[in-house]
């Protein structure tokens, strides 16, 4: 295990040093602190959480349930708001920004997957693909860029094997299949940073792998910038680094 | 652009709210048919009372009446210049009708008025109701040969009129045929002394003199007729539903036909008035179609009124009238012409009143009746809004993760309410739609439906008997369509409101942590 989190170091020192030397991380955490009420007892979730990442790096916070893993990745997504701490955003402070432009934050620069995959029911895999473009455009721009958005959509999903599943509703696909489709739709609107819920919580083994492959793809082919939380050490290795959340803070792992 | 199409996919997957729906699209149904039939009524009846009655009429206190219609029409021509297109003196005195009918005698109470039959039509549409097409040209009193409507001249347009074949025989050739009858009766009275009373006497036959028994016949025979017996009486218009009942097959059946003889009993002018009755020949029948009228005016010739009344000054020869019609142009504000009058004429011997005035009541209950109506069936689409209401938020949480994933993928508050209120805004649209639709199809065969409903219940739902339309009249006014479905489209949007906004508000991380 200390071998894959040096190579991961390791890896992630070289990128560092030559890439982003003086660049400020895509997304960072200081001393995010949130507490969920429960009752008359306040139960603290995050305890301080400080926590860099990097362009294009593929990073995998890991964590027993309870450990605040899910609360950290969307408090960084602007789902959520933490008790104290800041998030920035390329440089940019982001947990404070009026509810208006984190929403568009999340549209435009934000990907999110989730364990459940989360897809509309009553859309088909297309439009549920192109439900961010709809949702940052009017419907008369969207309605004239219709084409351009389809053929986007379309091609995405062509990349992630579903040309056959363009039409189909979400009850008609399969785990993996519906899995893809989430992450074509968090892919569509061409964000900086995919944000990724225990993708294969809920997926079996092979499927888990292909999953898995294709977010690894997608971060050296595209340099896309993922995030994942996971409970199970085998799929965090997967990722260039590995956070280990204990308790609501990072533990320093070396 | 997302709003429209999960609007759009919400609307054609969940069938639950459109069960919610069903009960606008009732509303605005009934709603639409009401206010059409109630409009049709109203508009109906004030055509119908409009053209029976004149725009303005003066009218005595007393049943004398007062003296020289000629100076006062003078005095209203001076008034009101050009604004009269007509005017007519009119004598209206309570009456009894009695006439003979299968051996009995019929006796009614009828407002009996005495017209002039030259000036009459100037006044007010009086001849278009008569039942011989030659009186409806240029009303007379004189009983006409033959020639009457056998089918009902108003209910032709839409057929389904009443037969009136009995009227083939009416006129002269009815009264030929009712002297030889009592020639006929009179000669076997004649020939079988005693058993007169045996004998049935014809339907609707001349009022027949009961000699009694011989022994008067002895003592004072039977008077000699001087006058030609075929020879008509003073003419009587009668009105339609005084001479005729409606049988189970909506028939009309006459109880006396123009040829007739009816006596009517009138008071004199005299103080106190003494009861006063003469014959009268029936000419022809007035049908206005509001049975109100039909079965009460009595029309006869104003100058033999006047005579039999006592109401001509013996000295001057001056006679008198109990009210005259006025009849304004066009355009004229009856009311304006009414408060001239007033002033022009003493109030404490004569009223001026249009004929909104004299029907007030019964027009204002229609109305009344109209916006009680609409404000009971806006309460039905109002609880259909509470119906929307309650399924949208059980919408509201069944969609709860769906809000959740908008959310993530950046949607922004204002927008999920739109989706809801939109949504709210669509299935409104559908179910007003429908309603209007469905309405607008009731109106449109509203008859064949009360015939299918009378066929299915065995009652007649518009019974003819009391209204005297043979269809139901209807008047869809778009105006009052449109108001209909407007007002329902803004209950379903209110009622969409409160669950939109409470999706609104929904927590993200909570909305996608819900199972």
């Amino acid at each position: 295990m200390s071998n894959v989190q040096t190579s991961v170091r390791e890896r992630f020192a070289t990128r560092a040093a030559d890439e982003v030397a003086d660049l400020p991380p895509q997304l960072s955490a200081i001393g995010l602190r949130k507490s969920y009420r429960k009752g008359p007892s306040e139960v603290p979730v995050l305890r301080g959480v400080d926590i860099a990442i990097e362009r294009g790096e593929f990073v995998s916070i890991i964590g027993q349930s309870g450990s605040g893993k899910s609360t950290l990745l969307h408090v960084l997504g602007t789902l959520d708001q933490g008790d104290s701490g800041q998030v920035h955003f390329a440089g940019k402070r982001i947990d404070n920004l009026p509810t208006r432009q984190r929403d568009r934050l999340r549209n435009r620069s934000i990907g999110m997957i989730f364990q459940f995959y989360h897809l509309l029911p009553e859309l088909t895999a297309l439009e549920n693909v192109l439900s961010p473009l709809m949702i940052a455009e009017g419907w008369l721009s969207y309605w004239r860029q219709r084409h351009a958005f389809r053929d986007r959509a379309t091609k995405l999903l062509k990349t992630m094997g579903l040309e056959h599943r363009i039409h189909h509703r979400p009850r008609e696909m399969s785990g993996g299949e519906m899995q893809r489709t989430a992450i074509a739709r968090a892919l569509i609107a061409q964000p900086e940073v995919l944000l990724a819920d225990e993708p294969t919580g809920n997926l079996d083994q092979p499927t888990g792998r292909e999953i898995l492959g294709i977010l690894r793809t997608l971060n050296r082919q595209e340099k896309l910038t993922i995030v994942m939380v996971t409970h199970d050490l085998a799929i965090a290795e997967q990722a260039d680094r590995v956070v280990r959340l204990v308790e609501g803070r990072v533990e320093q792992a070396d | 652009m997302y709003k429209f199409l999960l609007c759009w996919r919400y609307l054609r997957t969940r069938y639950i709210a459109l069960a919610s729906i069903v009960s606008v699209t009732l509303g605005v149904a009934t709603m639409i048919v009401v206010n059409a039939v109630m409009q049709g009524f109203t508009e109906e009846m004030y055509e119908r009372l409009h053209s029976i009655l004149s725009d303005v009429v003066i009218e005595a206190h007393s049943l004398e009446g007062f003296p020289d219609p000629k100076w006062h029409m003078e005095r209203v021509q001076r008034e009101l210049g050009d604004d009269v297109v007509g005017m007519t003196p009119t004598i209206h005195v309570p009456a009894m009708l009695s006439f003979q009918y299968g051996g009995q005698w019929v006796t009614r109470p009828v407002q009996l008025i005495g017209i002039d039959e030259k000036t009459q039509a100037t006044a007010g549409e009086f001849a278009r109701f008569l039942q011989h097409p030659a009186n409806r040209d240029q009303m007379s009193f004189e009983l006409r040969e033959g020639g009457y409507d056998t089918v009902d001249h108003q209910a032709a347009k839409g057929g389904g009129g009443s037969n009136r074949d009995a009227m083939k025989g009416a006129g002269t050739e009815r009264r030929r045929r009712n002297y030889d009858a009592q020639q006929r009766f009179d000669s076997a009275v004649q020939r079988a002394p005693g058993t007169a009373n045996n004998v049935a006497p014809k339907a609707g036959s001349q009022p027949t003199i009961d000699i009694g028994s011989d022994i008067f016949a002895e003592k004072r025979p039977e008077p000699k007729v001087e006058y030609d017996p075929l020879k008509p009486h003073t003419g009587v218009v009668l009105g339609i539903a005084l001479a005729t009942y409606r049988d189970k097959e909506n028939q009309d059946r006459f109880l006396v036909l123009p040829g007739d003889d009816v006596k009517l009993t009138f008071p004199t002018a005299g103080t106190p008035p003494k009861a006063l009755d003469d014959v009268f020949t029936v000419v022809d029948f007035y049908e206005c179609k509001m049975s109100e009228y039909d079965s009460s005016f009595v029309f006869v010739p104003i100058e033999k009124l006047q005579e039999l009344r006592g109401m001509v000054d013996p000295q001057s020869g001056t006679r008198f009238v109990t009210a005259i019609q006025i009849k304004l142009r066009d355009g004229v504000d009856n009311q304006l012409v009414r408060n001239k009058l007033r002033r022009a004429f003493p109030p404490e011997l004569v009223s001026v009143q249009t004929w909104q005035d004299k029907q007030g009541p019964l027009l204002t209950a229609v109305q009344m009746e109209t916006r009680i109506l609409n404000l009971l069936l806006f309460m039905i689409v109002a609880v259909a809004g509470f119906g929307i209401l309650a399924i949208f938020f059980m919408i509201v949480v069944e969609k709860t993760k769906d809000i959740g994933i908008l959310k993530s993928l950046g949607a922004s508050s204002s927008g999920i309410m739109g989706i809801f209120v939109g949504y709210g805004l669509l299935l409104g649209a559908v179910g007003a739609g429908g309603g209007m639709v469905i309405g607008l199809l009731f109106v449109a065969y509203i008859d064949k439906i009360a015939d299918a409903l009378a066929w299915l219940t065995g009652k007649p739902v518009f019974d003819p008997q009391i209204y005297y339309f043979f269809r139901i009249p209807t008047i869809v006014d778009p105006f009052t369509v449109t108001w209909i479905v407007a007002g329902a489209l803004t209950i379903a949007v209110l009622a969409s409101v409160l669950p939109a906004r409470r999706a609104s508000r929904l927590h993200p991380v909570e909305a996608l942590r819900y199972e």
